[in-house]
C-alpha cells in the first residue's frame, strides 16, 4: 500500500505542474501584467513608467514561459513561470500582489472557512442520513411520496436563493440571528447558525435522494432479506446491516471533501461576510492579484489530490475486500 | 435552538439578530461598512475613496476643508495658517501675486506648524530608560514570538515636527512605495524627480533623513519650506490631502525590520498618525477599527458655518473638543442586500441607498422633488442629497476620423449627436432619477459651475419658461445634414453610418443601457455598434486611442474648475501624453485660456475666462456630456452632526451618536418572532409521530 501512495504522490507532481501552466496560460490570457499594475495603482495619474516599475518590484516584466534573450537553461528558468512555480512547491507563497503575506492571510482566513464548513458538513450528513432513512425505511408511503417532492422542490432551487431567503426570514422578519458577520470566541457561534442552516438546506434535497437510493438498492439485497427471514426486528436490521453497508459510498464521498473544506465556501462568505478563504479567493480574482490566485488554485489541486488519496485509503478501512495494489 | 441563542446574547440583554459584542453596548461608536479592502493605507500611495474614508481619520495634513462652510474653504489643521504662495523671478526678485506665469522661476510655501501635536501611541516610539529606541535601531530588542502590534508591551509618542512633513514628501519619490502623484508632482517640486531617478539607482534603501530635497526643507523644529519650479496655485489643495500627511522617520525603520513584511506589519497596513482616531485593530478580512488617539487635544469643533447651520442644528457643538465619537467600527459588508438589511435593523448608523432599496425607502412627489416613504419618515431617517462633485460622460476620440478632428463636418456631427442622447431619460431609466445632466465639464459646486440660463450648453439645450430644455431632434438631424450624413446615411457607403461605442462589460445590468444607447443613435438614422470588451481591454483602446466613443468619468481632487477643465487641456492627451484628456481633444484656443486661468485667483476675471472655456469646448463639442451622479444618503436619527463635505474625508471627528437612543430603538426594531420556530418543531415533531405511525402500521402488517 506503501508504494501505492509514493506512486500516486509522484503522480500529483506532473497534475500540479499542469493546472500551473493553464492558470499561468488562461490568467495571462485575459491580463497584461500592465492591467494588474493598473489595477493595484488605480487609474488616475497613473504613467507607464509607475506602471513598469511596479512590474519591475514584482518581477511581472519578465516573460512568461520562455526568455528568449536569455543563453541556455537560462530561457526556462529566467521566468515568471519558473521562479514562482518553484517557489511553489516548497510552500513558499510570498507576498500577494497588493503586498500582504500570503502564508499569513491563509493561517488567518482557513478557520472561519472551516468554522463554517465542517458543522454544515456534518450537520447535512446527519439529517440528510435521517431523512434518507426514514423515507428508505417507508418507501412506497405517502410520507415518502410527499418527502420525494419536497426533495425534488429543494433540489430545484438556486443556492442563491437560500442564502437571500434565510437571510430574509431569519435575520430580517423574524430577527433571530445576525443577517451577517462574523465573531470572537463564542460569539462566532451566533454568526454561524445561519450561514449552516442555510449551507445544509441547501444540500439537503440532493443529498437525501442520493442517500435513500442507496439505501434501497442495499434493503433489495439478499442479506437484508436473510435477516429478516431470520426474525431480526426492522430497527435493527437497518441501523446494524443497511445503513452500514450503505455507509462506505457515502464516507467515501465525504473523505474527497474534507481537505477542501478549508478552502471555504465562495458565495456563502461573500454573503455572510465570513472572513474565510472562500471570500479570499474571489478577492484575488476581482482585484486581478495573480500571486494570490495561483496560490489559491494550486492549493485547491492539491487538496483534491490529497482528497483522492484519504478516498483510496477509506475505501481500505471500510471495505476490508479492497487491496490497493 | 431558542434557549441556545439566548445564551450566546446574554440572556436577552441584546437583540438576537445583533451583530456586535456586549461590551460595546452604549459605547459611541460609529458603525459604518467598507466592500472592498483596502489596497494602501500608506498616505504615500492610497488614492482612492475607500482608503481615504479610513487614513483621513488617522494623519492630519497641513490644512484641512472647514466642515461646515460653503463654498469649500481651507483650513489649518496642523498649520498655524492657510499656506499662501510667495512668486520669485530668476533672479531671485520677489513678484507680486498676480505676476505673469512665465515671470515666476520660484514658487515657496513658508509653513509654521502648531507647537504640541502629538503622534499616536506606537511601539515605534517607545524608549528604554537610556532614551534609546527600544525596537529599533542599534539597542532594539523585538519581543519573541511577536505577531501583532499588541505584542509589544510598551508604546510611545513624540511631538509632530516640521521635518515629518519633509520626510514625507521624500518619500512621495521613493519607487518602492509607487505614488501614485510622484510624477505629476515631480513637474512642480524642485528637486524630487532627481531625487526619484537617484533613489532607483540606489542599491540598497538609504535613509530618507540623509537624502537632500530641494524641493521641501526644514527651517526649524516647527517651520518648514516647499519650493516649486512654477506657478501651481491649486498646489495648496493637495497640501490637504493624505499625500501631503506627517510620516515619522521612526514608524519606517520600525517596519522596516526583519520578521515585520511576513506578519502583515507594515506602514501600508498599521498608520501611525497624528489625528483623532488611530487604527486599533486592521482586519481587512472582516473589519477596520479606529479608536480615539488618547494623544490628539488640539481641536475644536467649528464655532461658525453656512447661514443654514444654526437652524438644522450643526452648531450645537460648537466649541466641544474632537473627536465626539470613542470609535469607529468599519465592517466588511460585500453584498448591498445584507447591508441595507442591517442599516434598517438600526446595525448601521447610516447607509447609501441600495438599488433594491430604492422605492422602499424615497419616492418622488407629485412636483418633482425627493421624499422619503412613510416608513422612512416612521423611523426618523434623514436623507441627504447631494449632487457629486464629478462628472460622468460620454466621449468621443477626437484622433478617430470619423468622429474627431476639428473640421466642420466632424464638429456637427458630435454636436448632432449631443443633442440626440436624450440624457436626462437616461437618468430617469437608469439613475432613478439621480443625476443633473451636465452642462460642461464642471459639476455644480466647483468655482465656475453656473446655474441657470447663463449655465446652459447652449449647443444642447434653450431656454424656456425658466429651465433648460433639449433641443428637438430635428435640429439634431439638421446638424447631421450640415455634417454630411442626411438621414444618418454614410455618403460612401450609402448606408446608415456606423458608429462603434467601446465600453467595458459590467455584467448583465449594463445590457439594457447598451440597447438603449443604440436606440439613440437611431434616432438620427446611425447604427451604434457596442463593442464590448473586459476592463483591462478597454484600457489598452483607451491608451492606444482606439476607442471611438466611450464612457468616463472624473471625481474632483479639489474644488477647482482646474481640476475638470485639465481634462480637456491638449497636454494632457492619454495617447500622447498618458494624461488624463481621454478624448485627446486639442484646442490651442482653449489650451492658452487654461494656462491662464489655472495661475488666477477665483473671481469675476476668472469666471468670464472658465466661460470663454466652456464655450469652446460647447461648441467643440469632444464630449457627447453626461451627468453629474447624486447621492441620496441615509442616516438614523441618532446620527448628529452630518452635512455631507464632498472635498474633506476627515469629518467622522465632527460626528456624534445618541448611544442610548441608539440602544432603545435597536431593541424595540429587532424583537425575535418565536412563532415559526416552535411552528416548525410542531410540525417535525408531527412528521415524526407520522412516521413512527407509518412504520407501526407496516410492522403490524407484515406479522399479520
Amino acid at each position: 500500500m506503501i508504494a501505492y501512495f509514493v506512486r500516486r504522490l509522484l503522480y500529483a507532481i506532473p497534475i500540479l505542474l499542469g493546472v500551473n501552466v493553464l492558470t499561468f496560460a488562461l490568467f495571462f490570457l485575459v491580463n497584461t501584467p500592465d492591467d494588474m499594475a493598473r489595477m493595484q495603482l488605480g487609474n488616475r495619474r497613473v504613467t507607464q513608467e509607475a506602471i513598469e516599475q511596479w512590474k519591475a518590484d514584482r518581477g511581472y516584466n519578465r516573460p512568461v514561459f520562455w526568455h528568449a534573450a536569455q543563453a541556455g537553461s537560462a530561457k526556462l528558468t529566467d521566468t515568471l513561470f519558473f521562479d514562482s512555480t518553484q517557489r511553489l512547491f516548497t510552500f513558499d507563497f510570498g507576498k500577494s500582489d497588493a503586498g500582504r503575506d500570503i502564508s499569513e492571510d491563509l493561517r488567518q482566513r482557513m478557520w472561519p472557512s472551516l468554522v463554517i464548513a465542517l458543522p454544515s458538513l456534518l450537520l447535512g450528513l446527519g439529517c440528510a442520513l435521517s431523512a434518507a432513512l426514514v423515507f428508505a425505511w417507508l418507501a412506497g408511503s405517502r410520507l415518502d411520496f410527499w418527502g420525494g417532492v419536497i426533495c425534488v422542490g429543494m433540489m430545484s432551487i438556486s443556492g442563491l436563493f437560500y442564502i437571500i431567503g434565510g437571510q430574509w426570514l431569519l435575520a430580517k422578519l423574524w430577527r433571530i440571528a445576525p443577517i451577517s458577520g462574523y465573531g470572537d470566541g463564542l460569539e462566532v457561534a451566533r454568526f454561524v447558525l445561519l450561514p449552516v442552516l442555510v449551507s445544509v438546506l441547501a444540500g439537503l434535497g440532493g443529498m437525501v435522494r442520493w442517500y435513500r437510493a442507496l439505501l434501497l438498492e442495499e434493503l433489495g439485497k439478499d442479506y437484508v432479506r436473510t435477516a429478516r427471514a431470520k426474525g431480526l426486528p426492522d430497527g435493527l436490521v437497518m441501523w446494524a446491516h443497511v445503513l452500514r453497508n450503505a455507509l462506505i459510498p457515502v464516507l467515501t464521498g465525504v473523505v474527497v471533501l474534507l481537505p477542501s473544506l478549508f478552502m471555504g465556501a465562495l458565495i456563502t462568505e461573500a454573503f455572510f461576510a465570513i472572513p474565510g478563504l472562500g471570500s479570499y479567493t474571489i478577492e484575488a480574482l476581482q482585484a486581478q492579484d495573480f500571486a494570490a490566485v495561483r496560490v489559491m488554485v494550486f492549493l485547491g489541486s492539491l487538496l483534491y489530490i490529497v482528497g483522492l488519496l484519504l478516498t483510496d485509503l477509506s475505501y481500505v478501512l471500510v471495505d476490508p475486500r479492497v487491496r490497493l495494489e | 435552538m431558542p434557549l441556545l441563542l439566548l445564551s450566546l446574547t446574554g440572556c436577552g440583554e441584546r437583540a438576537l439578530n445583533d451583530p456586535y459584542p456586549a461590551a460595546d453596548a452604549g459605547r459611541a461608536i460609529l458603525y459604518t461598512t467598507f466592500q472592498e479592502r483596502p489596497k494602501h493605507l500608506d498616505p504615500t500611495s492610497s488614492y482612492s475613496e475607500n482608503e481615504a474614508a479610513i487614513i483621513a481619520q488617522i494623519y492630519e495634513p497641513l490644512v484641512q476643508y472647514h466642515f461646515l462652510k460653503r463654498p469649500y474653504v481651507l483650513a489649518p489643521l496642523t498649520a498655524t495658517a492657510v499656506p499662501a504662495p510667495q512668486y520669485f523671478d530668476a533672479a531671485g526678485k520677489r513678484l507680486p501675486d498676480d505676476a505673469p506665469d512665465e515671470q515666476v522661476k520660484r514658487v515657496v510655501y513658508r509653513i509654521s506648524i502648531q507647537p504640541g501635536i502629538q503622534f499616536q501611541p506606537h511601539p515605534a516610539f517607545a524608549r528604554g530608560a537610556d532614551q534609546a529606541y527600544r525596537y529599533h535601531g542599534p539597542a532594539a530588542r523585538l519581543p519573541t514570538p511577536f505577531k501583532t502590534l499588541a505584542d509589544f508591551p510598551q508604546t510611545g509618542t513624540r511631538e509632530l515636527e516640521a521635518a515629518d512633513y519633509v520626510y514625507q514628501i521624500k518619500r512621495l519619490a521613493d519607487p518602492r512605495l509607487h505614488s501614485p502623484i510622484v510624477s505629476f508632482m515631480g513637474r512642480y517640486i524642485k528637486g524630487l524627480t532627481a531625487l526619484q531617478t537617484a533613489l532607483e539607482k540606489a542599491p540598497t534603501v538609504p535613509d530618507l533623513r540623509e537624502l537632500e530635497l530641494d524641493g521641501a526643507r526644514v527651517i526649524d523644529r516647527y517651520t518648514l519650506e516647499i519650493e516649486l519650479t512654477e506657478k501651481y496655485p491649486q498646489f495648496v489643495y493637495w497640501l490637504a490631502m493624505p499625500f501631503f500627511a506627517p510620516v515619522p522617520w521612526e514608524a519606517d525603520q520600525f517596519y522596516a525590520q526583519p520578521g515585520m513584511a511576513e506578519r502583515n506589519l507594515s506602514l501600508d497596513w498599521h498608520p501611525v498618525g497624528t489625528g483623532p482616531f488611530m487604527l486599533t485593530e486592521n482586519n481587512p478580512n472582516r473589519r477596520m477599527v479606529l479608536s480615539r488617539n488618547p494623544n490628539f487635544k488640539h481641536e475644536t469643533y467649528p464655532a461658525e458655518g453656512a447661514p443654514d447651520d444654526a437652524e438644522a442644528g450643526l452648531l450645537a457643538d460648537a466649541g466641544q473638543s474632537l473627536p465626539l465619537l470613542d470609535a469607529v467600527h468599519f465592517q466588511l459588508e460585500k453584498e448591498d442586500i445584507p447591508e441595507w438589511s442591517k442599516f434598517l435593523q438600526g446595525y448601521f448608523d447610516a447607509s447609501p441607498i441600495a438599488p433594491d432599496g430604492f422605492d422602499q425607502a424615497v419616492r418622488i412627489a407629485p412636483d418633482g422633488s425627493v421624499e422619503l416613504t412613510p416608513e422612512m419618515q416612521a423611523r426618523k431617517l434623514r436623507l441627504a442629497v447631494t449632487t457629486q462633485t464629478s462628472t460622468s460622460y460620454i466621449g468621443f476620440n477626437m484622433l478617430d476620423p470619423v468622429v474627431g478632428g476639428a473640421s466642420e463636418r466632424a464638429r456637427k456631427l458630435r454636436q448632432a449627436l449631443s443633442i440626440a442622447v436624450d440624457v436626462e431619460e437616461m437618468i430617469s431609466i437608469f439613475s432613478n432619477g439621480r443625476g443633473v445632466p451636465a452642462q460642461g465639464p464642471i459639476p455644480p459646486g466647483i468655482f465656475g459651475f453656473e446655474d441657470g440660463e447663463a449655465g446652459i450648453n447652449p449647443v444642447v439645450y434653450d431656454w424656456q419658461q425658466g429651465r433648460a430644455v433639449r433641443k428637438p431632434l430635428a435640429a439634431a438631424q439638421a446638424l447631421l445634414s450640415e455634417a454630411g450624413y442626411a438621414g444618418g446615411k454614410d455618403p460612401a457607403t450609402g448606408e446608415a453610418l456606423t458608429l462603434n461605442f467601446d465600453a467595458a462589460a459590467a455584467g448583465p445590468d449594463a445590457k439594457p443601457l447598451f440597447n438603449w444607447y443604440r436606440k439613440q443613435f437611431a434616432k438620427l438614422g446611425l447604427r451604434l455598434v457596442i463593442r464590448l470588451t473586459d476592463y483591462n481591454r478597454f484600457q489598452d483602446k483607451m491608451q492606444h486611442g482606439s476607442a471611438q466613443i466611450y464612457a468616463w468619468g472624473w471625481n474632483a481632487d479639489y474644488p477647482d474648475p482646474e481640476n475638470f477643465l485639465f481634462l480637456l487641456y491638449g497636454p494632457n492627451g492619454k495617447v500622447a501624453h498618458q494624461g488624463e484628456n481621454a478624448s485627446n481633444y486639442s484646442n490651442p484656443e482653449f489650451d492658452r485660456l487654461f494656462v491662464t486661468m489655472r495661475g488666477m485667483p477665483s473671481g469675476p476675471a476668472r469666471q468670464a475666462l472658465v466661460k470663454q472655456m466652456l464655450a469652446i469646448v460647447r461648441d467643440d463639442a469632444p464630449w457627447l456630456w453626461g451627468t453629474h451622479p447624486q447621492a441620496y444618503a441615509l442616516a438614523h436619527q441618532w446620527v448628529k452632526n452630518v452635512k455631507p463635505n464632498l472635498m474633506a474625508r476627515n469629518t467622522l471627528k465632527y460626528r456624534r451618536i445618541d448611544a442610548a437612543r441608539r440602544a432603545t430603538l435597536r431593541r424595540e426594531w429587532n424583537a425575535p418572532v418565536w412563532w415559526p420556530v416552535w411552528t416548525l418543531g410542531a410540525a417535525l415533531l408531527i412528521t415524526g409521530w407520522l412516521a413512527r405511525r407509518s412504520w407501526r402500521k407496516r410492522q403490524q402488517a407484515r406479522l399479520a
